[in-house]
Order: structure tokens, then C-alpha cells, then sequence
């Protein structure tokens, strides 16, 4: 697909060549993640997220079709079903924990994925249409992560589900209708808990279905690198296979370390403690807050604490809310400078760190208390926020004088090791 | 054109979260919000350092047997544990028969249904059974405890901040309001029928102080009832009922930590080997 140089797949054994003529399957593996796709040479571990991020997808999936086996989804049923799962199902425990857990670790790999997207530039021409697929696929993990947040109809459950679909009466004059809608009732029951099972269930196959699409958008173009500079020849590429697997296996090694840490030996540590009481509609928790990685989101939503012109606070705080990750389908049109990586951006390199810095400071008064102080740090954060996508990123774009590109992703390799010619091929044969 | 729209709305969402901004920072300076007597007078609990707790804890099965003798004793009058059942007591160390006992002379008996006339009965407990409800009914258990609902106790640990600590500090909490109090928040009252405790969330507790005097249980393995001590080993036998495979889960989890190290060591060595004569 992507480089002439792409190798081939050639069948040796009879078996291969009878069943690639019937049905290629070897041959698109071998071209999608195999020796036939061509990868730039100096991708840096940040490259090992979109590798992990399927694999926490994998690993989400069969640990919740497991507990799907054993959970009951009915509002008198589902704590007692999940305690069920805790205690009597073999490894139930196991199973449980990895699920939820599971969640977060996605979260995180796909976090600095995005972060990495941000950082060199990948969103831009040629990779819009990877990017537009991304945030579509982060989209589709908010909605699963919080309908799948309900299912154990735990305190934090039944308010998140409440606090969540309240978002829906912001709308003006048809908010109320709309929301009994979705719930289909007055308050989360289990009409609501059944159809978030139901979607729960679904939309992480929709998720792998746009994954797909994620890919094969990305083996037009090929993938980005750390310099942004465009693959020029077969001496900038290596093979995905053996390379870039054998990087991924150790980045798996590393991903799944720290995975086991917290499944086995903190599994509640991101959780709040008032999910393990039974949700109950007439006793509101003191805090209300959602899972740690909406908590930026949340903060972006609760700034929002006057009315103006005539719009709601509220609606305003929801609109900026889905406003803060939609803009992010934008972003490709927002940037407009010819440079990829902010290595060679010296004012975007600071605005996107500054970024980092502004969305963790979101992230910690999303899930702390709503006090003066809090409300204030969210506020500036904010702001900040829609600034640097809206107004900052933009004019910077216009006004930065980029740093001298290398000429060659080559060029950039051997400069960092003291050679100076680029004549070298990547491989050594 | 992008460029001008996109700084359009970027500048309203600033300018409304000035606004906001504004309003907030006002607010804080003209009407500070009041301190509450739960924000200063509310105590965080002490760590009891449970063998359960830490990367290698695992039960004391001993402990948590003296401790579901305080359960047994003291708690279960009104609390329920309807998540746990009677052969789990076979996990921390009961034997098939001890099992088959306890559960056979548990005071509260299971409901049931007569089978010759069909009306609600109750027959006694069985090792399959969970731990039955010492009321009938949410109802039953206010109408009991002076309108106050006692919270089955299966989860408690893990459902309350800090729980293992929380559940033994409380037990040993109770205290008469400082006279601090009084002076700080002169409204601030514990009304009859509540129970001053600093350790909970908003300091006035509908739960009479259940553990009153050292050897308020006698313990059967000879260990001294101290007060301290009847609240540290119930609120180990707590932390069983919460996550009874906690020594298990441990124990896998140090394998997997091993086995991991040295998958990493290998993945990291075929990457090098991979590599090792290209440059990057």
C-alpha cells in the first residue's frame, strides 16, 4: 500500500499459497503489521501506544464477555451479581478487577497516544482522516467507559448516571423529554441499567470496527515519526516485522508490568469507595464525581458558573464540555503550519507543554471538591484550554519561525549518532 | 478565515469564563464561604497496620477468627452481612463440622416458607446459607434503631475512605464534643439519640458505642479482650468479608510480578537483538 519498497508476501509451504489464493488473509496481515509495511527508522517509544491501546481494547473485551456471562442486569440484581462475581465465580475477582482496571490503563495509553498525535504534528495532511477516526474512537471509549461505569449499580453508579443524563435537560424546552427518553424513566432504574448493558456490550466491537478503519487510513500515508518530515526513500524505513514488533513486545512487557501492579496489588485505588455501597436514589453521596479520566472533562464543566445572554450556566457548561473534545476534530484545519513536529516548533513546543500541564491541573480539580479555591484553578484552566486550541495554536502557527528541518529522516538518525552522511541504508544487508 | 472564526469562539468561551471567573473570585472575597465544624473537627483514622495490609499482607487467620467472634457477639445484633455465607468461615480456617455448627446455632434463622401451608417460616441455617438479616426489612431495622438504618457490613471496609482504619477508629471514637467545639461552632450540636464521633463524616453518629468494656467478649484462643483489641480484630475480620480473596490475589500478583520481570528482560534483549545493527 504505502512505500514501492513494501515487500511482498510470498507463500512458500503449499498450505499458505492454497489459502492465499483463496482468501488473502496472510497476505493482509503481512501488509498491515507484518514485513510489507515499511516504518520510519527512528520512532520513539511513544510510537509503542497505538500497539497498546489495541491490545488494552483486546484485553477489555475478553474480560468483560466473561463477566457479561455472570452479571445480572436489573436494578435489584446487579450489585449482588458483581459481589456474586467477587466471590464465587472462579477468578471472578481476577476478572473484575482486570475489567475495571483495564479501563483506566486504556485511558492512559490512549491519553499519551493522543498526546503524541498532538505533540508531532500527526493529525496533519496527509493523516486527517487518521485523527478524525481517533477522536471518533475516544468518543465511543467515553460513552462505553461511562455506561459501563453503571453497570455495577453502585452508589457512584446510580449519581454518575444521573449527574451524566442530566446533561441531556441543559437542552432548551425539549431537554426534560429528551432525557426521560434516554433513560426511559424518571430516574436511572432498570430500563436505563439494561439498555447501558446492552450498548456497553456493543459499542467496543463498533470501537474494533473504526480501529480498523484507524489502521487502514494510516497505511495510506505511513505512519508519522518524531522529526514530521516525510519518508524520502527505502534507507528511511524498516520493516514493521521484525522491528517494530520486537519494540512492541518489550513496550507490552512494560504496559502489562504496571498493569498487574495495580490489578494486584491496589485494584481500588481508582475507584471511589462509595461504589461498593448499593446505589440508592434517596441518598445523594456528599461528592459526586466521575472516574479519574473525565475528571479534566468535568472540571471544564463545572468552570461554567454564570448565565449569559440568556444561556443557562448549565448549558453553557455542557456545551463547553462536548465543545472541549469536538474541537479536536478541527484541529487539522486549526493548525496550518507546514511543520509537523513541535521539535522544530520552539513556541508550540512551550504552548503544548504548558497544555499538558493545564489539562493534568483540570484533572485534579475535576475530582476534588468543589471549593472557591478549585472553582477558580478550573476556570483559569479553561480557559487556558480553549485558548490554546481556538487562538493560540493558530496564531502561533501563522507567526512561529520553525527550527531547520533535517533533510531526511536519515539525516536526522545520523546526525544524532556524529555521522554526517546520509548515504547509508537503514538495513545493513 | 479558520483562523478568525476559531478565534471568535475562542475569545467568547474566555470572555464568558472571565466572566465566571470574576463572579467566583467576588464571591470568595465578599461572602467567604464559612468553615463547617465537620471540616475542623472531623479526624482522619490512625493506622492499625493489619497483617492484610502492605504488597505481601495476607490474613491472620486467627485474628480474623477473634474477630468474627466480635461479629458474632456484637455486630450481629443489628447489622447484616448478607453477602458472605457460612462455608466461607471454611476460608479462614474453620473446619467442615465447625462450619455446619456455627451455621446450625446461628440465633437468627433463615426465612423460609412452611411447606404444608405455605406461610413464611423459618428453618435453621445451613453452610450454603448467607449470613440472614437480623430484621425482617429495611423498615423493621429503622423502626429498631430509632429511625437510623445499620448498613449491612459484606463491604464496608472497601466502602468507606481509609476502611480498615476508619472501621477500628471509629469503634474506639467515641468521645464527648471537645470543648473547642463549643467555642467555634456554638450551634453545632449532637442531638439526643446521636453519639459524638470525631471519625465520622459529619461527627454526630446514630450508632450507640457498641464496644463498651475491656472482656465484653470472651475470647475463645485466650487473647485479652481489650477494647483496642476487639476494634482491631473485627475490623480485620471486616476486611475479610470485603475481599476474602486478598491473600490469593496477593499471592498471584507476586507471580505475575516475577514472571513479568523476566518477560521484560527477554523482550528487551530480542529488541537489542533486532536492532543491533541499525541505527535509530
Amino acid at each position: 500500500m504505502s512505500f514501492p519498497w513494501a515487500k511482498h508476501y510470498e507463500p512458500k509451504q503449499p498450505l499458505m499459497r492454497w489459502l492465499d489464493e483463496k482468501l488473502p488473509l496472510p497476505r493482509l496481515v503481512y501488509g498491515a503489521i507484518g514485513a510489507g509495511y515499511p516504518v520510519p527508522r527512528n520512532l520513539n517509544y511513544f510510537w509503542n501506544f497505538g500497539v497498546l491501546a489495541g491490545l488494552a481494547l483486546v484485553i477489555q473485551i475478553v474480560t468483560g464477555v466473561t463477566l457479561a456471562m455472570h452479571y445480572a442486569s436489573y436494578a435489584g440484581g446487579a450489585f449482588g451479581s458483581v459481589e456474586a462475581i467477587m466471590r464465587d465465580v472462579n477468578a471472578g475477582w481476577f476478572l473484575r478487577y482486570a475489567h475495571a482496571n483495564g479501563a483506566s490503563m486504556f485511558f492512559v495509553v490512549v491519553y499519551i497516544h493522543i498526546f503524541r498525535g498532538l505533540f508531532y504534528g500527526s493529525y496533519k495532511a496527509p493523516r486527517e482522516m487518521i485523527w478524525l477516526l481517533g477522536v471518533t474512537i475516544f468518543l465511543l471509549m467515553m460513552a462505553t467507559a461511562f455506561m459501563g461505569y453503571v453497570l455495577p449499580w453502585g452508589q457512584m453508579s446510580f449519581w454518575g448516571a444521573q449527574v451524566i443524563t442530566g446533561f441531556f435537560s441543559a437542552i432548551p424546552v425539549v431537554g426534560d423529554t429528551i432525557r426521560i427518553w434516554l433513560l426511559g424513566g424518571y430516574a436511572p432504574d432498570d430500563a436505563a441499567l439494561n439498555r447501558f448493558f446492552s450498548l456497553h456490550y456493543l459499542l467496543p466491537f463498533v470501537i474494533a470496527g473504526v480501529i480498523i478503519l484507524h489502521i487502514w487510513a494510516l497505511h495510506i500515508p505511513g505512519s508519522n515519526n518524531p522529526t514530521g518530515v516525510d519518508v524520502k526513500g527505502e534507507q528511511d524505513t524498516v520493516p514493521f516485522h521484525p522491528y517494530y514488533t520486537a519494540k512492541d513486545g518489550f513496550g507490552l512487557g512494560v504496559f502489562l508490568f504496571i498493569f498487574a501492579a495495580l490489578l494486584f496489588f491496589a485494584p481500588n485505588s481508582l475507584g471511589h469507595p462509595d461504589n461498593y455501597i448499593p446505589a440508592n436514589a434517596l441518598q445523594t453521596p456528599a461528592h459526586i464525581v466521575p472516574e479519574w479520566y473525565f475528571w479534566p472533562f468535568y472540571a471544564i464543566l463545572r468552570a461554567f458558573t454564570v448565565d449569559f445572554i440568556g444561556i443557562p450556566a448549565k448549558l453553557l457548561g455542557v456545551l463547553a464540555m462536548f465543545g472541549s473534545i469536538l474541537l479536536l476534530f478541527f484541529l487539522p484545519w486549526l493548525d496550518t503550519s507546514p511543520v509537523r513536529s513541535a521539535n522544530y516548533r520552539p513556541k508550540l513546543r512551550v504552548a503544548l507543554i504548558v497544555l499538558l500541564f493545564d489539562v493534568l491541573l483540570l484533572g485534579y480539580v475535576g475530582g476534588a471538591e468543589a471549593s472557591a479555591k478549585n472553582v477558580i484553578l478550573g476556570q483559569i484552566g479553561a480557559a487556558y484550554y480553549f485558548a490554546h486550541f481556538l487562538i493560540i495554536l493558530p496564531w502561533i502557527s501563522r507567526s512561529e519561525k520553525p527550527v531547520e528541518l533535517p533533510n531526511s529522516i536519515t539525516e536526522a538518525v545520523l546526525a544524532k549518532h556524529g555521522g554526517t552522511s546520509p548515504a547509508h541504508t537503514a538495513l545493513a544487508h | 478565515m479558520a483562523r478568525t472564526i476559531s478565534t471568535l469562539i475562542g475569545a467568547a468561551f474566555v470572555f464568558v469564563l472571565a466572566l465566571a471567573l470574576f463572579g467566583t473570585v467576588k464571591t470568595a472575597i465578599t461572602e467567604p464561604a464559612a468553615e463547617s465544624a465537620e471540616a475542623v473537627f472531623h479526624r482522619h483514622p490512625a493506622d492499625i497496620n493489619l497483617p492484610s495490609a502492605g504488597l505481601f499482607g495476607k490474613f491472620d487467620d486467627r485474628q480474623v477468627q477473634r474477630g468474627f467472634q466480635v461479629f458474632k457477639e456484637v455486630c450481629s445484633a443489628c447489622h447484616s452481612l448478607k453477602y458472605v455465607t457460612f462455608r466461607d468461615l471454611t476460608k479462614i480456617g474453620y473446619n467442615d463440622a465447625e462450619v455446619k455448627a456455627i451455621a446450625n446455632q446461628w440465633v437468627i434463622e433463615q426465612p423460609t416458607v412452611n411447606p404444608d401451608t405455605g406461610e413464611a417460616a423459618t428453618r435453621k441455617n445451613m453452610p450454603a446459607d448467607h449470613f440472614p438479616s437480623p430484621f425482617a426489612n429495611d423498615v423493621a431495622a429503622r423502626a429498631a434503631n430509632n429511625n437510623a438504618l445499620p448498613p449491612d457490613l459484606s463491604l464496608i471496609t472497601k466502602a468507606r475512605e481509609d476502611g480498615p482504619n476508619y472501621v477500628h477508629a471509629l469503634l474506639t471514637g467515641y468521645q464527648t464534643a471537645p470543648a473547642a467545639m463549643k467555642k467555634e461552632f456554638p450551634t453545632f450540636s449532637t442531638p439526643p439519640g446521636l453519639h459524638y464521633n470525631p471519625y465520622f463524616a459529619n461527627l454526630n453518629i446514630a450508632m450507640p458505642p457498641p464496644i463498651t468494656a475491656d472482656g465484653q467478649v470472651t475470647y475463645v484462643d485466650g487473647t485479652k479482650a481489650t477494647k483496642d483489641q476487639m476494634a482491631r480484630d473485627v475490623s480485620a475480620f471486616l476486611t475479610w468479608t470485603a475481599e476474602p480473596n486478598l491473600t490469593a490475589r496477593h499471592a498471584a500478583g507476586t507471580a505475575a510480578i516475577i514472571f513479568l520481570m523476566i518477560f521484560i528482560v527477554l523482550a528487551w534483549g530480542a529488541y537489542q537483538n533486532v536492532w543491533r545493527d541499525i541505527k535509530h
